[in-house]
């Protein structure tokens, strides 16, 4: 982990506010808590404002959601700092997060890297078209369908060099492939079919 | 009461009780880093493990509850150990975690030698570091004029986050970011605005956060300490001056339950550069309408030349904010001897009158009692500026939850929420009367409080307003039987003592307002009145410490001492007189007040019958023996408030106004102070000139 800035002031939208939509929502997550235990509610609501914000937290946005709240400015950066899922700085149409802890290390998930590094550049670099960027992440506990990536909201796992690379293309070629195992391979049931419980399937 | 043994001693402690609290109520020493007895429970520091025994692993006694300890297997009680080399281990791995990413920079850290962690590193660390990676790096952040970071040092105790979020009610301070990427800083790098958060300085256990004021200034074992009381607010703060030399080098707090806690606030802490700059160091004389150097014997002549041809109805004597009792009295007896009875302390024009009673002028339910309070109700006051210290008392209440407060006056943020009921008399009038919703609360509250500040009865219908404040709390049920909720909140240091003195003008004589006015006087002597209008024309006397208004003004200036300069007492709010120390000499030829007045008294002709601050303190003693109990209270009469409620008048409709606009700039010490001057600016929204050093 490196330490977690926001991003710099040329790249801040000098305002924010959630659409109708958002807000009606946001009021519907905070009723759901007790009187005086609104600020509960934090979390919710910066999630929907990144994803309003097209994948990534604005200062501006931190201070609405505090405001809405009731919170200090402070507490609410407080909480944005501190979860990583919280993106701090923009990021591409198409986010990648890349595992590499160790079960996808040991798996491949260097080889991946290599792949993102080649066709989208540095960790945290955004493509010049904004459909790309990547991230290496912490363990996404996937483990058992290591390697893994997370791209927006959907877990692509059991990825080779080739596969990512296909999926990145499509991606790029504007299409969603289907998420989940890339193998012939049924969730994170074993590969090639069951090898237990099969008595119980007969009957 | 639940039974422990500690160290192999048996004690009997309440089961609320922490184990760090049970160690130290038996006489073991716990150290710690996070833990404050004033804040709430982190226990993220890890310093205060001990080993109890049963527990596989050490814990931290700050937050353990004496009730979460199991007994014995044959029903013994739970045992703790603080001595065990199960202890010694884990505080030396807490400390060797602690210093890996501190850095080793002692002799240039301000906070060397008062450090805990380098005391206690001492006590209980290990002698030589194992660690030979990187050091961690963090940028330095702007908090504000007073604050200097050096976040290099900061070890995330969140001492100072838990004060500005729970005691100062301005939650500025947070951590960003997590595990060893953790950052104190507030919103942005915005500067503070609490106006108790010098404090946090004394909290920081380490360098990460000083006194910008005071860096690189002096090291504490240079340092001579005074214990002293603060007169910058009428709360009269327990403060330690440390001086070397002749200079006033900081203020820090003394620990008073009764007053201040362990707070004080910014103005109290970094006043002390006002105490060197503007200063009068001789005597001065005005010819020709300019001011020009003189002696004490050529100033003391113009005076008595002057006091020859003045008749004593067209003298006057005003007493300023910051005088000690000793020299009020001094000039009350010299005033007395030249038969003048134009004599003020109330240059705000309150209309309190000591001939009420003492009961009328008083913060009677004493500051401490705010903790007893059950409901209050603020009218014409805003205690965060009047009262810094004492409105975070206010919010300790309110914290503990079931403490109704409701404000009559300004609206404004008092770090605590309130109900807003109006802003004048007639709303005060209103609830006297119980025709307001609030006024049941009160009645219903078992300890009511009614604190009227300064600024509600400094106004021409002061009296009225005194009378009306007085039958609500008689109405209200705020003084009865054991409980006396009348509270006057000063904003004066010297008022009350003056007040005690009776320091007022007698019968048929004139007000400090009236003498304000033009052809009043022809000699007017101000006593450290900077903040009074004198009358065209007159002549002004004026000893005083600073070249202030009052200064400006003057015919004749005599150079007086500041209160770290003198002995003196000072009555506070609540009644309570304390005594200050002097903890250096004034500047130049610059002389004692008391002594001033005892010399200028044999030029007149009328020589004070006393030649040493002992003898002045006697007679003081003789006249008024309630002032010679120090440090106590001596209660008013609750009848005076019945009284004072019979009074009666017809106060005007005009809104109440808090007695003080800029809390950084009350007084000439303020005033000249370029950190005061920097706060007030910071405060009116201005930017600061420096961004992060």
């Amino acid at each position: 982990m490196a330490v977690r800035r926001l991003a710099p002031p040329e790249l801040q939208p000098k305002s924010f506010a959630f659409t109708a939509e958002n807000r009606a929502w946001s009021e519907k997550e905070i009723a759901k808590y007790p009187p005086g235990r609104q600020a509960s509610a934090i979390i919710p609501l910066l999630w929907k404002a990144q994803e309003q914000c097209g994948g990534w937290l604005p200062e501006a946005a931190i201070r609405a959601v505090a405001d809405q709240l009731g919170l200090a400015h402070i507490r609410a950066l407080e909480v944005a700092t501190f979860y990583t899922m919280f993106n701090l700085a923009p990021v591409g149409r198409t986010y990648v997060q890349l595992c590499g802890t160790t079960p996808c290390v040991l798996r491949g998930a260097e080889d991946l890297k290599a792949v993102c590094r080649r066709r989208i550049g540095d960790e945290q670099h955004i493509t010049p078209d904004g459909q790309f960027s990547w991230i290496e992440v912490e363990c996404l506990g996937a483990c058992v369908n290591a390697p893994m990536v997370q791209i927006n909201k959907d877990y692509y796992e059991d990825l080779t060099a080739e596969s990512f690379e296909k999926i990145l293309d499509e991606f790029a070629a504007g299409r969603t492939p289907t998420p989940g195992p890339q193998i012939d391979r049924q969730l994170s049931a074993p590969v090639g079919g069951p090898t237990t419980l099969k008595l119980f399937e007969r009957t | 009461m639940s039974k422990l043994i500690v160290d192999g001693k048996e004690i009997d402690v309440p089961t609320e009780y922490t184990l760090l609290q049970a160690c130290e109520a038996a006489g073991a020493e716990i150290p710690r880093f996070c833990f404050h007895e004033r804040l709430s429970i982190a226990g993220n520091c890890r310093m205060c493990l001990v080993e109890l025994v049963g527990s596989p692993k050490p814990v931290a006694s700050c937050a353990w509850g004496v009730r979460d300890c199991r007994p014995g297997p044959k029903g013994e009680p739970p045992e703790v150990k603080t001595r065990s080399p199960m202890v010694k281990k884990a505080r030396e791995g807490v400390m060797e975690f602690l210093l890996i990413n501190h850095p080793l920079d002692c002799p240039i850290c301000d906070q060397g030698g008062e450090c805990d962690l380098q005391d206690q590193s001492m006590a209980y660390g290990v002698d030589a570091s194992r660690y030979r990676e990187n050091k961690r790096a963090v940028e330095d952040k702007y908090i504000g004029v007073l604050v200097k970071t050096v976040m290099n040092r900061c070890i995330h105790c969140t001492r100072c986050i838990r004060f500005s979020t729970e005691v100062a009610g301005v939650p500025e301070l947070g951590a960003i970011g997590r595990g060893e990427d953790m950052e104190i800083t507030t919103y942005l790098e915005h500067a503070m605005t609490s106006e108790l958060q010098g404090n946090v300085v004394d909290l920081c256990p380490v360098g990460a956060l000083t006194s910008k004021p005071y860096a690189f200034a002096a090291r504490p074992w240079e340092l001579g300490k005074t214990e002293s009381v603060d007169v910058m607010d009428a709360v009269g703060s327990s403060i330690r001056v440390d001086f070397r030399g002749r200079e006033v080098m900081r203020v820090l707090p003394r620990t008073n339950d009764a007053v201040n806690e362990e707070w004080i606030s910014d103005k109290t802490r970094h006043v002390v550069d006002g105490l060197k700059i503007q200063r009068l160091d001789q005597p001065y004389l005005r010819e020709r309408g300019h001011l020009r150097p003189a002696s004490w014997s050529e100033a003391f002549q113009a005076i008595a030349a002057r006091v020859r041809v003045t008749r004593p109805e067209r003298t006057g004597a005003v007493v300023g904010d910051l005088a000690a009792v000793e020299e009020i009295f001094a000039l009350k007896e010299l005033m007395d001897r030249l038969g003048v009875k134009n004599i003020d302390a109330r240059q705000d024009g309150s209309a309190l009158d000591p001939a009420w009673g003492r009961a009328t002028y008083l913060f009677n339910p004493t500051i401490a009692g705010i903790e007893q309070a059950d409901a209050l109700l603020i009218v014409g006051s805003n205690p965060r500026r009047e009262a810094a210290v004492l409105n975070a008392r206010i919010r300790k209440r309110w914290r503990m939850g079931g403490f109704p407060i409701a404000v009559i006056g300004e609206r404004a943020d008092l770090t605590y929420s309130y109900e807003h009921l109006g802003a004048g008399p007639e709303t005060l009038a209103d609830v006297a009367a119980g025709r307001h919703a609030f006024a049941d609360t009160l009645k219903a509250a078992k300890a009511p409080l009614i604190l009227v500040g300064a600024g509600a009865l400094a106004r021409p219908d002061g009296a009225a307003v005194a009378s009306l404040a007085a039958q609500a709390a008689q109405a209200l049920g705020a003084v009865k039987d054991g409980w006396n909720g009348f509270a006057i909140l000063h904003a004066a240091a010297s008022r009350v003592g003056a007040l005690d003195v009776g320091f007022v003008p007698g019968a048929g004589a004139r007000t400090a307002a009236e003498m304000a006015h033009g052809g009043v006087l022809e000699l007017a002597f101000l006593l450290g009145a900077d903040e009074a209008e004198v009358a065209k024309g007159a002549f002004v006397v004026y000893i005083g410490t600073h070249g202030d208004r009052g200064a400006n003004r003057a015919d004749v200036i005599l150079p007086g001492a500041a209160y770290t300069e003198k002995s003196g007492l000072y009555v506070n709010t609540e009644g309570r007189v304390q005594i200050a120390e002097r903890a250096g000499f004034p500047p130049g030829q610059a002389r004692e007040d008391w002594a001033i007045l005892r010399a200028l008294s044999d030029i007149l002709g009328h020589k004070l019958p006393f030649d040493s601050l002992i003898e002045l303190r006697a007679a003081l003693f003789k006249a008024h023996p309630h002032l010679q109990r120090i440090d106590e209270i001596t209660p008013g009469d609750p009848a005076d408030i019945a009284r004072l409620a019979a009074r009666g008048g017809a106060p005007d409709r005009a809104p109440f106004r808090p007695a003080v606009d800029d809390f950084y700039l009350t007084n000439p010490i303020a005033r000249a102070s370029v950190v005061m001057h920097q706060c007030s600016a910071l405060a009116k929204g201005a930017h600061a000139l420096t961004a992060a050093e």
